[in-house]
């Protein structure tokens, strides 16, 4: 009989009581981990926490994405102890070197062990011996890098400041001329050390921690934390405040979608979407501050349903305004598929196998590039999504173009589903009370963010506060898959591709 | 005094009127993008603030590094005092000039390329190799249709060819060939500039660059000195093209310069036209462009045989 199968389930956006999860011996533990993810199951999130007694454990939430459900296991670790599971499944290598930097834990046999945002550990050392990697560590980016040798290869170093000053990350190419041979991604510069002020909590800084975790995908995140509150307080949402979240999640969507895709035709240099594109990003935005008086959405949602309500007129300016943006963004992307030089910048660059996706776990846009129907709205249904289903975008090519074309599709799709829900708002109130936290109980949120899927996982003590929260941004699991896709490609291809992930600095570093 | 107007006019336009073409070209893309865009005049206002601030140089360059912009400016200048930018006669003239003027060219490009080693950046490293990979290509496309131009001329200086005096244009053959000809040297234009479809002067992304990741270390007046120096590289370049298009004639002087004066704006245009169409191509695929240039005038010179 599998232990995967045994595990406890819940659906995403509701709280196990903690005595519920089963708690098994490390190698159970890890053999679950193993022969789920072999069943085609995914790690969502893989952390380690301590109680209040100031045992270590490490927790795994996995999702069934056919059954829709999710799976919660955990392990005590008596020794301190973790072998590494990396080389046998390959989606928890960044996970378990995370483990190792935030918790006092030895990960024995990891192929690449070393810190991913250079923090200090969150919980203190507990057994003499073991350190945690990040203690001690100079700096972000200070560390050896893998090193391809030979008489022509070259190394290229960029960054962290970014050419276009956006947000650092260290990138260490190995090249031979133009080839590139392998990219090493070195991040942490933007780490605000978020989990560990989520300690303690929920306060009243919380839900500000929340929605500054990545700024472009406030509405996500925020939508994720309150879902997490909720769902230990066991509040019940209205319509109406369903409704706006799922609206301001789908306009969130849209503007980035329309940006990465102009900001895409800029890299190859085509002018006209850029310029156009660049400039209905910023009308989408504007219509999520119609809704919130941010344009990015700050403010807008809080515990227990949404702050601020929609009247007739702003419903049908909004649609006035989403008809006229949503003709133009017609007019800008198709020059794209229709101009032959950047289709042939575009097709077969950047490819990532759909095997390759699958094996390190990509979420969102990226994986449906590749052929892998991956979508929390769909798969793991929250809110709204639970009685309007927005169709999963897909395309097998996994080049840039794929992730490119699944914008495209996704713009069109979230167009018509807030056009919709805009025409047929339910009544009823915006927020409902939101009583105290149940004590020792798990939740686990997740959401499709416009990057992918956001997950944040938080266990209460006996109190009902927060012991651990745990956030995994998209760009947690997709990263990797940058690398993998500049792998054999040229090294002036590199910004696309990049582009063509658009992934988040801030929401990796936490 | 004719003489003297003629050089003057030659003089003046070659110091002035480069950085408007410039400007013209952006314009041109902004039109495109539906964008108000920068001033006409605004790389005259760049040039001007640019000669005013000071220069950070790094500390592991040498003099090389301080020479190149010098030696890029004054080979450049010199090399358009060998073009005609009218119907009289460019103020250098001699036989065989036209070696001179394209390795005045390669010139700059050798101390740009010398300058960008110099620092020591990755970055720079990768710009010199590309730059100097497609020059091997681009070249032999200058060197082809300078061939065409004497074998129809049958001389070997740059006036003596470009002005219609000299030789016979007269003929489908001829004619078919500068065609081929004239195609061949837009294309070493686009590359020689750094424009779109070889490279993309606008871009932020150091990977992707050719010559702006070159210069990239530069500030200050250097860094005019670059930007100058390829505006002008640009305009006579423009002007060769547009005397292999365009026969001006020596009679109707004012007339035949205002010509040359539209004609080079209408070319400015049209690079801001191909850059708002189309996207760059990707690396590996400028040599076979360049090549194709070259191929064309090499069937431009099979047609005169």
């Amino acid at each position: 009989m599998s232990i995967h199968r045994d595990m406890p389930a819940l659906i995403a956006g509701r709280a196990i009581a903690r005595q519920l999860i089963s708690d098994l011996p490390l190698e159970d533990f890890q053999r679950a981990i193993v022969e789920s993810v072999a069943e085609g199951w995914r790690v969502v999130s893989l952390f380690g926490s301590q109680d209040a007694g100031g045992t270590i454990r490490v927790y795994v939430v996995l999702a069934d994405d056919c059954g829709s459900r999710l799976h919660v296991g955990s392990t005590a670790l008596s020794n301190g102890e973790y072998p590494s599971l990396s080389s046998r499944c390959t989606q928890v290598h960044l996970f378990e070197r995370e483990l190792a930097e935030q918790c006092p834990v030895k990960v024995t046999g990891h192929p690449w062990l070393k810190p991913v945002r250079f923090q200090p550990p969150i919980f203190p050392r507990l057994h003499p011996g073991t350190v945690a990697a990040g203690r001690g560590s100079p700096s972000p980016g200070v560390m050896d890098f893998y090193q391809v040798e030979g008489r022509e290869v070259h190394e290229v170093a960029v960054g962290p400041v970014h050419a276009g000053v956006i947000e650092p990350g260290h990138f260490r190419f190995q090249c031979l001329g133009e080839r590139v041979f392998h990219l090493e991604i070195s991040l942490g510069y933007q780490h605000r050390g978020v989990e560990s002020a989520l300690i303690g909590g929920p306060n009243r800084r919380s839900i500000h921690y929340a929605q500054t975790l990545c700024g472009d995908t406030t509405i996500g995140h925020t939508t994720a934390y309150c879902q997490v509150i909720e769902a230990l307080a066991k509040c019940q949402k209205t319509a109406r405040a369903q409704t706006i979240r799922a609206i301001a999640l789908e306009l969130e969507r849209l503007a980035n979608h329309v940006g990465d895709l102009g900001a895409m035709s800029g890299d190859v240099g085509f002018l006209p979407t850029a310029s156009h594109c660049g400039r209905l990003r910023g009308e989408f935005l504007n219509m999520t501050a119609t809704l919130c008086g941010s344009r990015f959405g700050r403010g807008l949602i809080g515990p227990g349903g949404v702050r601020f309500d929609l009247d007739v007129a702003t419903v049908n300016s909004l649609l006035e305004r989403l008809d006229l943006c949503g003709r133009q963004t017609r007019q800008a992307v198709e020059l794209l598929w229709n101009a032959s030089s950047v289709m042939a910048r575009f097709e077969e660059i950047g490819v990532v196998s759909k095997a390759i996706a699958a094996e390190l776990g990509l979420v969102g846009p990226a994986a449906r590039a590749c052929g892998l129907s991956r979508d929390a709205r769909h798969d793991h249904p929250s809110g709204l999504f639970r009685f309007t289903h927005i169709p999963v975008s897909l395309w097998d090519s996994g080049d840039v173009f794929a992730r490119a074309y699944i914008r495209w599709l996704e713009i069109q799709r979230s167009m018509d589903f807030i056009q919709t829900q805009l025409r047929s708002l339910p009544v009823g109130a915006i927020s409902s009370a939101v009583g105290n936290l149940s004590p020792d109980h798990l939740a686990v949120a997740m959401v499709e963010g416009w990057r992918g899927e956001v997950c944040h996982v938080a266990l209460t003590n006996a109190t009902g506060q927060f012991e651990r929260y745990k956030v995994t941004d998209p760009s947690f699991h997709n990263w990797s898959g940058l690398a993998m896709a500049v792998r054999g490609a040229e090294i002036s291809d590199f910004p696309l591709c990049n582009k063509s992930f658009s992934l988040s600095y801030c929401g990796h570093d936490l | 005094m004719k003489t003297v107007i003629a050089i003057g006019f030659q003089v003046v336009l070659l110091a002035l009127l480069p950085p408007l073409l410039l400007g013209i070209i952006n314009k041109t893309k902004a039109w495109f993008a539906g964008r108000r865009g920068p001033p006409l005049l605004q790389v005259y206002y760049d040039l001007l603030r640019l000669m005013k601030k000071n220069v950070v140089i790094s500390s592991t360059t040498t003099w090389v590094f301080l020479a190149a912009p010098l030696v890029g400016v004054i080979s450049v200048v010199l090399a358009g005092l060998m073009v005609p930018l009218g119907p009289t006669v460019a103020p250098v003239h001699f036989t065989g000039d036209l070696i001179m003027f394209a390795y005045l060219l390669a010139l700059g490009r050798f101390f740009t390329t010398l300058a960008a080693l110099d620092t020591g950046s990755s970055f720079e490293g990768m710009g010199v190799a590309r730059e100097l990979t497609f020059a091997c290509f681009s070249e032999p496309a200058l060197f082809l249709a300078l061939l065409v131009l004497v074998k129809l001329s049958g001389v070997l200086s740059l006036s003596a060819m470009l002005l219609p005096e000299s030789h016979v244009r007269i003929g489908s053959t001829a004619s078919a060939a500068l065609v081929l000809v004239a195609v061949s040297l837009f294309v070493v234009l686009l590359a020689e500039t750094s424009r779109i479809p070889v490279d993309d002067p606008n871009t932020h992304l150091e990977l992707t660059m050719i010559h702006e990741v070159m210069v990239l270390d530069n500030s200050g007046p250097l860094l005019g000195a670059q930007i100058y120096a390829s505006a002008v590289k640009l305009m006579i370049l423009a002007a060769f093209l547009l005397h292999v298009m365009l026969p001006l004639d020596p009679a109707l002087v004012w007339r035949d310069r205002g010509i040359m004066l539209i004609g080079l704006v209408a070319v400015a245009g049209i690079i801001g036209s191909v850059e708002s169409l189309m996207a760059r191509l990707q690396l590996r695929f400028v040599p076979t462009l360049l090549v194709a240039a070259c191929l064309l005038s090499g069937f431009g010179f099979l047609l005169i045989l």
